[in-house]
């Protein structure tokens, strides 16, 4: 006998966390770790670059784009509570927003490296502040970028009519992983636009 | 207390020039008396705990005429958890509060008017010494006078380094406190009998870390004063025509780019200072003995003493080092 | 009942019936392609622990040449360079590519039997994090032959296996061969990562009915302790390797204490890693502690749900000592003062675990198999080693101390001889589940002892250079500092447990081809694993198991005393 079934009082099934939930959860956790150490080296570094750009000279507070991003969180639940409800034509409608309005926060910031680079003359090697500054956003950024792939490779499945209720918690899971970017956003907005300035 | 004497004696036995058990300045003193009083207490455990698992293995090891049964199980018991992290934790109160003393005793140390101030600056691969009072620089070798109860004259360092982190450490005079560059810290000693200690560098600095040794000469109050006094003065002129030749010979070469000899043009700061180079007794921060044989085949080539020097050979030819090697001797 | 699948005679898991039609050649390529896109949590830990041990005989010979090097004063068998490249590529090869993944390797095969389940949460990722830690340790040792470092001609990574900055900018370490240090960790960190996701989610998402948390093996629970200090600790390590590569490639200035960057950042980052990281390496070596103890002594572990509180606290713990490696880089002394209690406080909960260990052996009926001589010989010398980290913890101690052969000595102690004992007490206890067969118990003994001996000489003997000044990562000493006796000694004890090593790798090959058969449960034991064949089926469990203690098997065999 290679397996023995071993019966013993009934005891109720638990109800064990979803598996994705509970992965994205610590992916969040690492992530933020990650981002923890280059918001501790941003703050360390306020006010000691030796030369260069100062951030009270270049940075403009980017409050537009803020707003579409965080705009996206909402439109991202708004996504999903369709999906629960298994209207695909309002889900894709607020999914494709969601893309749509991080879509326009990195051209944003894109917009906002191309000035400081050609106008400011501020690039990651030339002083503290360019190093710290392009790292944590740029980070931030990156991030940004992966979840806008991810969220097109959804939007493109939805439209072949792969993505239904059934899929509601899958969705669920890269929708966590969208607000923790948006959340990332809000610490980042404060340190370097805030507090840094 | 007999534990601490019983230790002290086997310690001494371990006496060699640089053993942190042979202390011969304040701070190592301190740091001896509550390392001893930690191997105390953790000798304790350890023999308590220790003697436990031995009797336990011994005394419950499965007979040869075991009939298989199994044991009674025991699953725990809160009053023996709780026994058993009351005491650690008190163990670990005594332990802390007399470390923190400690720390601060040595850290907040109050520095007297009768100080001597040197400040040290980390190097790959060698030690540049410097006396900001007396305007005096010199090279791997730190000079400081005794300091009694009486007279205390103890030497308050500041350091840093030029280019990546170092570590300063002799032990028979103080734990060792870090280089590292941007950055200045402090380390003080009082040294109470004379003679030559010795140390190294104690933090990973490059290829040839191993050989970045470092000598303390504590010296009385006297020989240390005729020292500094050697020491202020501008460099020797070269008498002899090979010496004279030498000088110019060095001067023209780039050896002044790295160098400085107080009073010539030679006023390079990348390099250690050569003013009274044959005051010293070891080449190199220790690699070889100071003697115009290994003077010129240092000069020759770097590699043979301290493969990765930074100090490039200069292909001179065998007439150059000789006529260099005879001026630099002259640098006393 | 259950259908029952055919023990494979000695085969490993998962191989499929020779196919005579294809030939010899045909076969080897079929099993090769099979194991290299498996998903199956038992193959993937097998090939961790495969890769594990081939890198552990390379770490292995680097160290031999250390100590033929500090054999005697000023010796000639290596250069200089070739030396710091040894040391770095030893200490870097030993942590993270032969600890890490060799528990990941562990933790894979055993988790998902022991919860009683099919396999770990995230199979695909499971075999993403396997190849990515490979390719990392690849990447590491093609330094040997594709980098350039100081000094021109050199070529692997040789700056320490903890690369302080700024010894590791541009400036300072020209070349590559700190480019594949940052790089290949980098790689094999997203290895670990996916690794813990998966050890984590299994554990809380994954389990056979009636397993509630507190019934899980506490093999388990240390997984999932590891794997959180993982999470938290690897992610700064890979930020601060992130920031190296910016200020080597892109002209950044983290590290850059000329542009007014700061050397210190570099330490605190990466002893935010470095401190939690050695206990990610030992909380596997606890767990399998908690397994093997128990049963060799006949009795269930003492004070499990103290066990699961006291590694959580040290977990929790480990996240503030790190400045403790940092002692001598000029902190205040109220900092100092900090480090120095979290530093002991977290010895309080180890102690603990000790206790409970021998609280298990007390009263029982212990029997020396090898896996147990190696488990007793742990807790002896884990005590050493916790009790020398104690010492290490008082700050003014630690100033002479620090960076001396003392603190070598310290934690190969704990890596060593915690860590290692107890993966060869690991490797004797599940190997006959693995293979089907048993290991020898004769060549057993014999590595054990000649291990342990070779593990006491030389690490006994290595602190005493530390007491008398010899500092560490130096390629050669003088004469007349009175170290050269005993490092003599300690390379002799490290030829000694090469030997043993030599004979534990052979009796892993010739027990696999000729070892007793070992049935599900040769020794008797209690967890789920143990009711599965050896080695078990592809899909694990015919039926999924349902438990209502810590110890199914002790309630089956037990039914008037069960848990």
């Amino acid at each position: 006998m290679s397996t023995l079934p071993l019966s013993a009082p009934q005891v109720a099934a638990e109800s064990l966390p979803y598996k994705g939930r509970v992965g994205m959860w610590m992916l969040i956790a690492a992530e933020s770790a990650i981002f923890t150490i280059f918001v501790v080296a941003y703050v360390y570094y306020i006010g000691l670059s030796l030369s260069g750009p100062t951030p009270q000279q270049v940075l403009e507070i980017p409050i537009v784009n803020t707003i579409f991003l965080l705009s996206s969180s909402f439109t991202i639940w708004l996504a999903e509570r369709a999906l629960a409800r298994n209207v695909s034509g309002t889900f894709r409608l607020f999914w494709g927003l969601t893309i749509l309005f991080g879509a326009i926060f990195i051209t944003g910031t894109a917009r906002e490296w191309h000035k400081l680079i050609t106008v400011d003359g501020l690039t990651i090697s030339t002083n503290l502040f360019g190093t710290t500054y392009y790292s944590l956003v740029g980070l931030h950024a990156l991030h940004v970028i992966v979840g806008l792939i991810l969220l097109t490779s959804v939007f493109i499945f939805s439209l072949a009519g792969k993505v239904r209720q059934q899929d509601e918690r899958r969705v669920g899971v890269l929708a966590m992983y969208w607000h923790f970017v948006d959340a990332v956003w809000v610490v980042v907005f404060t340190v370097v636009y805030i507090v840094g300035r | 207390m007999l534990r601490n004497r019983f230790f002290a004696m086997a310690l001494a036995g371990l006496d060699s020039q640089t053993s942190i058990f042979s202390p011969q300045s304040g701070p190592a003193r301190s740091i001896k008396a509550v390392s001893l009083l930690t191997l105390g207490v953790t000798s304790v455990i350890f023999v308590v705990v220790a003697s436990l698992l031995l009797y336990a293995i011994v005394r419950f090891r499965r007979r040869p005429n075991d009939d298989g049964s199994e044991p009674p199980q025991v699953f725990g018991s809160t009053q023996i958890e709780l026994s058993w992290t009351i005491i650690p934790v008190l163990i670990v109160t005594v332990l802390f509060l007399t470390t923190t003393r400690v720390i601060f005793e040595i850290q907040d140390a109050a520095k007297p008017k009768s100080a001597i101030d040197v400040t040290v600056v980390g190097h790959q691969f060698w030690w540049e010494v410097r006396y900001p009072g007396f305007h005096v620089t010199t090279a791997n070798e730190l000079h400081v006078p005794v300091s009694t109860a009486a007279a205390p004259t103890p030497t308050f360092m500041k350091l840093t380094s030029a280019d990546v982190i170092h570590s300063f450490w002799v032990p028979q005079l103080a734990g060792k406190t870090d280089l590292i560059p941007n950055r200045i810290n402090e380390l003080w000693m009082n040294p109470e009998a004379t003679g030559i200690y010795k140390g190294q560098c104690a933090q990973f600095c490059g290829t040839e870390h191993a050989l970045m040794l470092l000598r303390v000469y504590v010296q009385t109050p006297e020989e240390f004063a005729a020292w500094i006094r050697q020491q202020q003065m501008l460099a020797a002129v070269p008498a002899s025509d090979a010496a004279q030749q030498g000088r110019r010979e060095f001067e023209t070469q780039a050896c002044i780019n790295c160098h400085t000899v107080n009073g010539t043009v030679a006023n390079g700061r990348f390099g250690p200072d050569l003013t009274h180079l044959m005051s010293r007794d070891t080449l190199a921060s220790g690699a070889a003995a100071n003697t115009p044989e290994n003077l010129a085949r240092w000069i020759d080539d770097p590699d043979m003493y301290k493969h990765g020097s930074l100090m490039p050979a200069m292909h001179l030819t065998k007439t150059q080092v000789d006529q260099i090697t005879a001026y630099l001797v002259t640098l006393k | 009942m259950s259908e029952s699948s055919i023990p494979l005679p000695g085969g490993l898991p998962g191989t499929t019936r020779q196919d005579a039609r294809s030939g010899a050649l045909g076969s080897v390529v079929e099993l090769l392609h099979e194991w290299v896109v498996t998903v199956d949590h038992k193959q993937i830990g097998i090939l961790y622990i495969l890769y594990s041990l081939v890198m552990f005989v390379v770490g292995g010979i680097e160290v031999l040449l250390i100590r033929l090097q500090l054999a005697g004063p000023m010796k000639h068998v290596v250069s200089a360079e070739v030396y710091n490249r040894l040391f770095t590529m030893h200490g870097t090869t030993m942590i993270f590519f032969v600890a890490m993944p060799i528990f990941v390797g562990f933790g894979n095969y055993l988790v998902p039997l022991m919860l009683g389940v099919r396999d770990m949460a995230f199979p695909r990722l499971n075999a993403f994090s396997l190849w990515l830690t490979v390719f990392g340790g690849l990447l590491l040792n093609y330094s040997f032959i594709g980098g350039t470092g100081l000094q021109g001609a050199g070529t692997a990574p040789d700056v320490g296996w903890f690369a302080y900055a700024p010894l590791t900018e541009r400036a300072f370490s020209r070349g590559h061969s700190t480019d594949f240090w940052a790089l290949a960790l980098i790689v094999s960190g997203f290895g670990s990562l996916g690794a813990a996701i998966n050890f984590i989610t299994t554990a809380f998402s994954l389990r056979c009915k009636g397993m509630k948390l507190f019934r899980m093996p506490l093999f388990v629970w240390l997984m999932v302790v590891s794997s959180v200090l993982v999470i938290l600790a690897v992610s700064p390590l890979t930020a601060a390797q992130f920031m190296l590569v910016i200020d080597r490639y892109l002209g950044g200035h983290f590290f850059d204490t000329q542009a007014g960057g700061s050397a210190m950042i570099w330490l605190h980052f990466f002893w935010i890693f470095g401190h939690p990281e050695v206990y990610v390496l030992i909380m596997p070596a606890f767990g399998i502690a908690s397994e093997v103890i128990p049963v060799f002594s006949r009795k269930a572990i003492f004070g499990y749900p103290a066990m699961v509180a006291a590694s959580s606290c040290i977990g929790f713990v480990s996240l503030s000592v790190w400045a403790h490696h940092m002692f001598t880089v000029g902190m205040s002394a109220p900092s100092n003062a900090f480090f120095t209690l979290s530093t002991m406080l977290v010895g309080i909960p180890t102690g603990i675990k000790i206790f409970n260990w021998l609280a298990t052996l007390w009263g029982g009926k212990i029997s020396f198999s090898t896996a147990m001589s190696f488990s007793l010989a742990f807790l002896f010398q884990f005590l050493i080693a916790g009790l020398t980290g104690i010492m290490l913890a008082v700050a003014p101690f630690n100033w002479q101390l620090h960076n001396s052969y003392f603190v070598v000595a310290h934690f190969h102690y704990v890596i060593v001889g915690a860590i290692v004992f107890m993966i060869f007490a690991g490797f004797y206890y599940w190997y006959p589940k693995v293979t089907g067969r048993m290991l020898d118990e004769k060549l057993g003994k014999l590595h054990f002892w000649l291990f342990f001996l070779g593990f006491h000489l030389t690490f006994d003997v290595m602190h005493v250079p530390g007491i008398l000044g010899m500092p560490r990562q130096i390629y050669t000493y003088e004469a007349d500092r009175g170290w050269g006796t005993l490092n003599l000694l300690v390379t002799i004890g490290s030829f000694i447990q090469a030997l043993a090593v030599i004979i534990f790798v052979a009796n892993l090959v010739i027990s696999y081809f000729r070892g007793k058969a070992a049935g599900p449960d040769p020794w008797d034991a209690w967890t789920l694993e143990w009711t599965t064949a050896s080695p078990p089926p592809a899909y694990n469990f015919a039926v999924e198991p349902v438990v209502s203690s810590a110890r199914p098997l002790w309630d089956l065999k037990h039914p008037q005393d069960p848990d």
